[in-house]
């Protein structure tokens, strides 16, 4: 292909991911550079039905002003990412000189919001993508033995987790595993403790949500590795079957090597998913106990004070969090790509 | 639908629009609301909705999320809404913005009736019209408080000694309850608790923050000894968790909004048996201070700075037919009404109990959200006993500091 036809070629793509990807990328770190320009504050008498107080307001005149001669605010430089709602290296560095053993320190490092929510993050990410590429595989070999009249409601209900809006699920979970639900009361039952509560520990709130994202993401993988085996070829198989492999040598040494690239694959879209997991914090109120680095973004939009500079900076951060998250699996399908090409 | 019912709808509209027209009195122009929704807001809408006519569209939009939408839909240019309803924490950010436009005109022209205390004026300029007041109060079972042998609880220790009396005769295990949700309930029973201690949020005049302090670590501790009487699950609890507990027979005592009196004093959602024991009553003080430890609220209505002038009218008058006494006297037990015609109801006993004790407002300053926001997110360690109460009020501080700093309040 000549290079101006593949230029016109490639042009309307070209053209959409400039302005839906690059676009925002580039606005949002913009806007991580700067800090919302000086309030001027003025104290007013306001005056109700309960009285009247002295109280300070903004003096709209004044601030309209500075906000008319910069637009964009003032310009912070990379303040906001070291400041103590993300990188908090002034705090990091305190504690490290006043720490007090290294557990110590840690428990320091935990307070901050940042890296409190990076340790449920990367644990949750960790924990969560090889539980459900496990169990996909399981799920998917299970179905694939069932007889055919079988396979297709199996596969039906072994989806449904997928189908339901992770809010919906996470909702529903929520009021079962309550203190007077089916699954709360059941627990309580079973471990003779009447003050079992899923919600309350942090440690139990950290499991059911990990259990809550194998459970939501099991069908995904469920669904690839079951299409995998379909192009399993059965030459290979019965070949091992007659050298006398057992089944789980059948699966060890022909069919997990078949489906490896699907595993890269999934490995890549969960990663991606989990590091960004949301939707279940809010469904299970879990934000006491666990919250998320895509968690901190929602809670800094969801006010009428927006905090637009503190979003954006968190938001590059998640950005460079899963490109670092990626990177070892891209090397890898990168070395294979060149092994196989030479 | 058959013609008959058809010409049946539309005599009933044309009916309606020549009342609406004579009781309102505008020609044309477009009203827009946008509002939380509750029975008494949808009391109001709908009676600015009366106004509807020939030359004059009233529509709403009710949402309980109205708050984050209120600041885009307002800025925009002419503004999405024409009117908005609002309370003495929402109507902050509207009025940092220059969002919302001086009434005196239009209370020369159409307003001569309100009564002083409806007037919110900041600065000398009536910025907001309030309709009704609301407050966290205390709901109290009596057979309950009977049966321990204890009257009323008029302070916090007394809710304390209360709540152990109960659980220590096995009536309930966790008898108390009140908004704990870690986020924003969670931040406003702290506001509660350190008013009622005295406290004061920022150093006067200025941004600065001064929750480390006595005050604070007293209302911390306050709040843990109530927590410890809680359910376990106290930090999901929101009000309608709340209610629900209450309507269950789960809890003896509760510190909950007086807008949900009506819910729980309806024949709805409970038995007779805990209905007729509710009592309503004003928020305790706490620490040997004098003040209920809550805060009052208004809830009023503002019309938009970006609308037009003639729908800016259209509006106000329309949310005046909406808070006229004909809709108040029809809606008489939906809130504690500031608009003459109201007359009290056992559902707004606790409510004016606690504005009766002179109970602080909240307070009307730019801030105080980002504060509000800081206490709910970093109180949550102090009441799971990951760290000490000078700890939590010095990550609120630095929480505060760090936003405030971003928003350009502080240097």
């Amino acid at each position: 292909m000549r290079h101006k036809t593949f230029f016109w070629f490639i042009l309307p793509s070209l053209a959409a991911m400039i302005l839906f990807i690059a676009l925002p990328l580039v606005s949002v770190v913009v806007q991580s550079l700067h800090i919302e320009h000086e309030q001027v504050i003025v104290v007013t008498e306001n005056c109700g039905p309960f009285g009247c107080t002295e109280e300070s307001s903004v003096d709209t005149e004044a601030t309209a002003q500075l906000r008319a001669e910069q637009p964009l605010g003032r310009f912070a430089g990379l303040s906001t990412y070291f400041d103590r709602g993300h990188l908090a290296t002034a705090e990091i560095a305190e504690a490290w000189r006043n720490r007090d053993g290294f557990g110590g320190f840690l428990s320091e490092l935990y307070n901050l919001p940042f890296y409190k929510a990076l340790a449920f993050t990367l644990t949750y990410t960790f924990l969560v993508t090889p539980l459900v590429i496990l169990l996909g595989l399981l799920i998917a070999l299970g179905v694939n033995r069932l007889p055919s009249l079988l396979k297709g409601p199996t596969i039906f209900v072994s989806l449904l987790p997928m189908i339901i809006t992770p809010l919906i699920g996470s909702l529903i979970l929520f009021w079962m595993i309550d203190a007077q639900g089916v699954i709360g009361k059941t627990l309580q039952w079973v471990f003779d403790d009447p003050e079992l509560s899923l919600k309350a520990s942090p440690a139990l709130t950290w499991i059911t949500l990990m259990v809550y994202g194998v459970w939501s993401s099991a069908p995904f993988a469920f669904v690839v590795f079951y299409a995998g085996l379909q192009t399993v070829n059965s030459d290979s198989l019965e070949a091992a079957m007659i050298d006398g492999a057992t089944r789980w040598q059948q699966i060890r040494y022909v069919v997990i090597p078949h489906l490896m690239p699907l595993v890269v694959f999934i490995s890549l879209i969960q990663l991606m998913d989990n590091f960004r997991v949301f939707e279940a914090i809010v469904g299970f109120s879990a934000q006491a106990n666990a919250t998320s680095l895509s968690y901190i973004i929602y809670a800094d939009m969801r006010s009428d004070l927006t905090r637009f500079n503190s979003a954006a900076a968190t938001s590059v951060l998640t950005v460079i969090g899963v490109a670092i998250l990626l990177t070892p699996v891209l090397l890898r399908t990168w070395r294979d790509f060149k092994g196989k090409a030479v | 639908m058959s013609i008959q019912k058809v010409s049946m709808i539309s005599a009933a509209a044309i009916l309606m629009g020549t009342t609406a027209f004579a009781g309102c009195g505008i020609s044309n122009g477009n009203v827009s609301i946008l509002g939380n929704e509750f029975a008494a807001i949808q009391a109001v809408t709908d009676g600015a909705k009366a106004c509807a006519d020939d030359g004059v569209t009233v529509e709403s939009n009710l949402n309980k999320d109205y708050r984050e939408l209120q600041v885009a839909a307002l800025t925009a240019n002419p503004a999405q809404y024409s009117a908005v309803t609002t309370t003495n924490a929402a109507i902050v950010p509207l009025l940092s913005d220059n969002l919302i436009r001086p009434l005196d005109d239009l209370i020369a022209k159409h307003g001569q009736h309100l009564s002083k205390n409806q007037l919110i004026t900041v600065d000398g300029k009536v910025m907001a019209i309030a309709f009704m007041a609301n407050a966290q109060h205390l709901f109290v079972r009596d057979d309950i408080l009977e049966k321990v042998g204890l009257d009323a609880p008029e302070t916090y220790e007394e809710v304390i000694a209360a709540g152990k009396a109960i659980k220590d005769a096995g009536l309930m295990d966790h008898p108390f309850a009140t908004t704990s949700q870690t986020g924003w309930n969670l931040g406003e029973e702290f506001v509660n608790m350190y008013l009622g201690h005295g406290g004061q949020f920022f150093k006067s005049g200025t941004a600065e923050p001064t929750v480390n302090n006595e005050a604070g670590v007293a209302a911390l501790n306050t709040l843990k000894a109530l927590t410890e009487l809680s359910n376990p699950d106290y930090l999901t609890f929101d009000s309608n968790a709340v209610q629900a507990s209450w309507e269950a027979g789960e809890i003896a005592m509760a510190h909950l909004w007086g807008s949900r009196g009506t819910g729980i004093l309806d024949d709805e959602g409970s038995s007779e048996d805990i209905v007729s024991n509710t009592s309503l009553i004003a928020s305790p003080t706490v620490g040997g201070g004098d003040i209920p430890a809550s805060t009052l609220w208004w809830d009023g209505f503002a019309i938009a700075s970006n609308a037009s002038d003639e729908d800016a009218e259209a509006s106000f008058v329309a949310m005046l037919n909406g808070i006229s006494t004909e809709v108040v006297k029809a809606n008489n037990d939906a809130a504690v009404w500031l608009v003459e015609g109201y007359e009290p109801a056992p559902a707004s006993a606790g409510v004016f109990a606690t504005a009766a004790g002179k109970t602080k407002p909240y307070p009307m300053i730019p801030f105080m959200g980002l504060m509000h926001t800081a206490l709910g997110d970093e109180l949550t360690d102090f009441l799971q006993g990951k760290e000490t109460a000078e700890q939590a009020l010095a990550d609120v501080e630095a929480s505060y500091i760090a936003a405030a700093k971003e928003k350009g309040f502080l240097n």
